[in-house]
Order: C-alpha cells, then structure tokens, then sequence
C-alpha cells in the first residue's frame, strides 16, 4: 500500500503530556470542554485563565504553536456564521461606523458572536492538543479502559487503520479521473464520480469481508487480543 | 457542518448526548445481530468509506461548497443500524482525532447525522420504495429520494435544539428559515449523489445492497459454451 500509516494529526514528542495515560487525557479534555462550554460567556476574564492553561498545557507537550494553528481551519465555517450573528440577532442595536458607512448590530448578537468564537477555538484548541499529542492506539486504549462498549472500540479501531488504505485508494481514482480530464467537483462529471465511490464501496466492504477471513483464520472469537507495546 | 463547542448550552449537549449514548447502544446490539462476528471489521471499512466519501465536495452556490453527509447512503448500503453505528463511528474518530466537531457538541453531531439522518433517510427510502414499482431500478431513485429528504430533516432538528439550547438570540423562525433553505441546496446535491452511487453499486454487486434485498431476484447460474 502507498499509503503512511502516520497520524495526520500527531506530532511525535516524548514530553510529560505525550507520556500521560490516555484515558486521564480524555477524561480531562471532556472535563475542560465541559466547564468552558458550561462558563457563562460574560465572564471575560474567566476565557482568558483557560486559554492561558491551555497555551500552558501545549507549551508543556513542546507541541510548536505553528502546527497547531493551521490546523484549527476546521473551525472556519462557524467563525463565519458567528460574523454574521450581530448582524441577524435580535435586540436593542448598537451603531458602529465602518469606513463611512453605519452598521446596526445586535447587541446580543455581539454577545452570542464572542461566546461561540470563544468556546468554539478553545474547544477545537483543547481536541487538537490531545490528538497531537496522542497515539490513536493509546486514544483506543484509553477509550477502553472508560468503558466504553468493546465492540465500538474495535470499530473504532478498524476505521482507523484502514482510513488512510481506503482515502489514498480513492485519492488514486481521483488521481486517474483527473488524468482523463474529468473534474471532480464539476455536477457535469457527478455520473463518473459516482461510478468512482460505488466502486470504492464494493472494494471497501470486500476488503473487510478478507480482513475477517483473515482473523478467522487467526483465531478471531470476537475479542482482539491486548495490542503489545 | 458539524457543531462545534459552544453552540448549544451545556444542558442540550448533556441530553443530546444521553440521546446518541442510547441510540448507538440500541445500534451496537442490533447491528452485530446482523453481522455476527463480522461486524468490527466490516463497520470499521465501511466507516473509512464514509469517512473518504465525504472528502468530496461539491459546490452549493454563493462560493460554498457542501459534502456528502452519507447517512441515507449508508442506510441504503449496510442497513438503518448498521448505517448509524457507522456514521456515528465516523463522526466519534473526527471528534476525537481530528477535532473535526466539538467534543460536547458529540451528541449532537450524532443525533443530528447517525440518527436523525439515517432513520428519517431510510424511512423515506422505505416509504418510496413501497410507492414505486418493485424492480432493481427503483432502488436509486428511492436512495435520492430518502437522501434528499434527510438532510433538511437533520437541519430542523437542528433549528429545534438551537430554539431550546441555542446561545444566540435569534428569532426561531429565521434560524429555521435559513437552515432547512441552506439544507434543501444541499439536500439536492445529496440526493444525485447518492442516487448515483447506489446506482452505481446496484449496477455491479445489488446483492451488496441492503435496500435491494428481494429485489435482486436470483440470478440463474448460466452453464454452456463459450464460443469465443
């Protein structure tokens, strides 16, 4: 297979927050996005003790700040609706002179803006931190020891391993499409690219029909054994 | 398209994820009741196919672009429970892996996407199929169908929890408004695309298709020369 077995998101390290057992990760990164999200949002000084210990917390993993921010693109598109909200929200209005021209926002709207870029980047800051600095063996482990039921673990599991075979086997479709001048993203070309995901579905589930002979083969009751560090 | 942290106050995310809890439990047992022993293995790549469907984008309009949310595909594919056990698989690894969708908004995204999106799909689906007449063709175009319906259903449940636990203040009816409209493009494009696929998959392995089960009629095992 051309494909790395890497971790998009790791970042190897061997600092104390990368050695921390995963589920005590989990658990505090729940507890963390809980209480931020739970915080009333005009507790403004409050927002700044968290990030200040979560900028702590990625100082201590020696994670660079560089790898993490252009990885918190995900959160772009509600960044987006949060610009909009002073705009739509209800409420007593406040004028703001932009460039010549006056522009009413809501005053709530404001509010609700700061409150979901607030917890929204803490929270996607905190998922990152954990996922940079934690194998997804060791995130699969830990989700097991918080007892989570076995079996979504194994699918977790398999998932995972298989993620990166079945993306670049659909990254060498796109690859040969293109070659052939069709345009993925164009609706003209919509028939061929789902000729393209049909064909990845028949060979993703043939794929896993040979991967449970395989363990059958091996043993397989229904249980995986403990993975050997 | 997944709710991030911070959306919903802590009470709607707390009761959404009670929701899901139970709604992947019920999943978990019914979906291994369905695959036996198979089903960690083939859950696991069929989720890594949902998850590598939904790199593909396409455009909505105004310079944005939507991507295939895959419940009611999955739902055709695999079955309802299997589907949901997938999705929400899916949507667990992003959280947590990816930061692709808050963890406290986890719930949600699963309530939203492995539930409402699934079973409404695969109602609609049921529901279609049962109208048309009952040969293999029909089998995409009810996939569209369901698919198209899922979407918008997934944005109104939305617009619902926004209305309870949203923390903004805006009018319920404009939330509703703008998502179930933004989530009909979108539902269009879904719904040619899965269509297509579960087109595309009938076409070559309709024993593969759970929503074409008694439909695919047995094939006759054909015996004789071959002249070539």
């Amino acid at each position: 297979m051309g494909a790395g077995h890497g971790h998009r998101l790791h970042f190897h390290g061997h600092s104390v927050v990368h050695r921390a057992p995963a589920h005590l990760k989990i658990l505090l990164l729940l507890g963390f996005v809980l209480t931020v999200v739970a915080t009333p949002r005009e507790w403004y000084p409050v927002f700044g003790a968290y990030l200040a210990v979560l900028l702590g917390v990625v100082l201590l993993a020696q994670v660079p700040l560089g790898y993490l921010l252009p990885r918190m693109v995900v959160e772009v598109p509600f960044l987006v609706f949060a610009a909009l909200m002073p705009l739509v929200a209800e409420g007593p209005r406040v004028v703001v002179p932009v460039g010549g021209w006056e522009l009413s926002l809501s005053e709530s709207g404001l509010l609700g803006a700061w409150g979901l870029v607030a917890k929204g980047t803490l929270g996607v800051l905190a998922s990152l931190t954990l996922a940079a600095t934690t194998e997804p063996a060791d995130v699969l482990r830990g989700l097991q020891r918080l007892r989570m039921p076995d079996l979504l673990v194994q699918i977790m599991g398999f998932m995972i391993r298989y993620l990166d075979v079945v993306t670049s086997d659909l990254g060498r479709m796109v690859t040969a499409m293109r070659s052939r001048g069709v345009d993925p993203r164009s609706p003209r070309h919509w028939p061929a690219l789902a000729r393209t995901l049909g064909a990845l579905f028949v060979r993703s589930y043939e794929r896993g029909e040979r991967v449970h002979l395989a363990m059958l083969s091996r043993g397989y009751d229904g249980k995986l054994p403990e993975a050997v560090q | 398209m997944h709710v991030p942290d911070g959306f919903l106050d802590a009470p709607t995310s707390v009761a959404t994820g009670v929701v899901a809890a139970a709604g992947v439990g019920v999943a978990l047992r019914k979906a291994r009741a369905e695959l036996d022993d198979r089903t960690a293995p083939m859950a696991g790549l069929v989720a890594a196919f949902v998850f590598a469907g939904q790199m593909i984008n396409f455009p909505v309009g105004a310079g944005t672009s939507g991507h295939l949310l895959g419940g009611a595909l999955a739902a055709v594919l695999v079955g309802p429970w299997t589907g949901a056990l997938c999705i929400s698989v899916v949507l667990l690894v992003q959280s947590l892996f990816m930061a692709d969708g808050g963890l406290t908004a986890l719930g949600t995204n699963i309530t939203l996407m492995g539930l409402v999106g699934v079973f409404v799909g695969y109602g609609a689906f049921r529901l279609a199929l049962a109208v048309l007449p009952r040969k293999l063709g029909s089998v995409p175009l009810a996939a569209a169908l369901g698919a198209f319906v899922s979407v918008p259903a997934a944005a109104t449940v939305f617009s619902v929890l926004f209305a309870i636990g949203g923390t903004a203040d805006i009018a319920t009816g404009k939330v509703f408004a703008a998502m179930v409209g933004w989530h009909l493009v979108i539902g269009l494009g879904e719904a040619v695309i899965t269509g297509l696929v579960v087109s595309a998959v009938v076409a070559s392995r309709p024993d593969l298709v759970h929503g074409a089960r008694g439909l695919a009629g047995r094939r006759p095992l054909l015996a004789g020369e071959v002249v070539a």
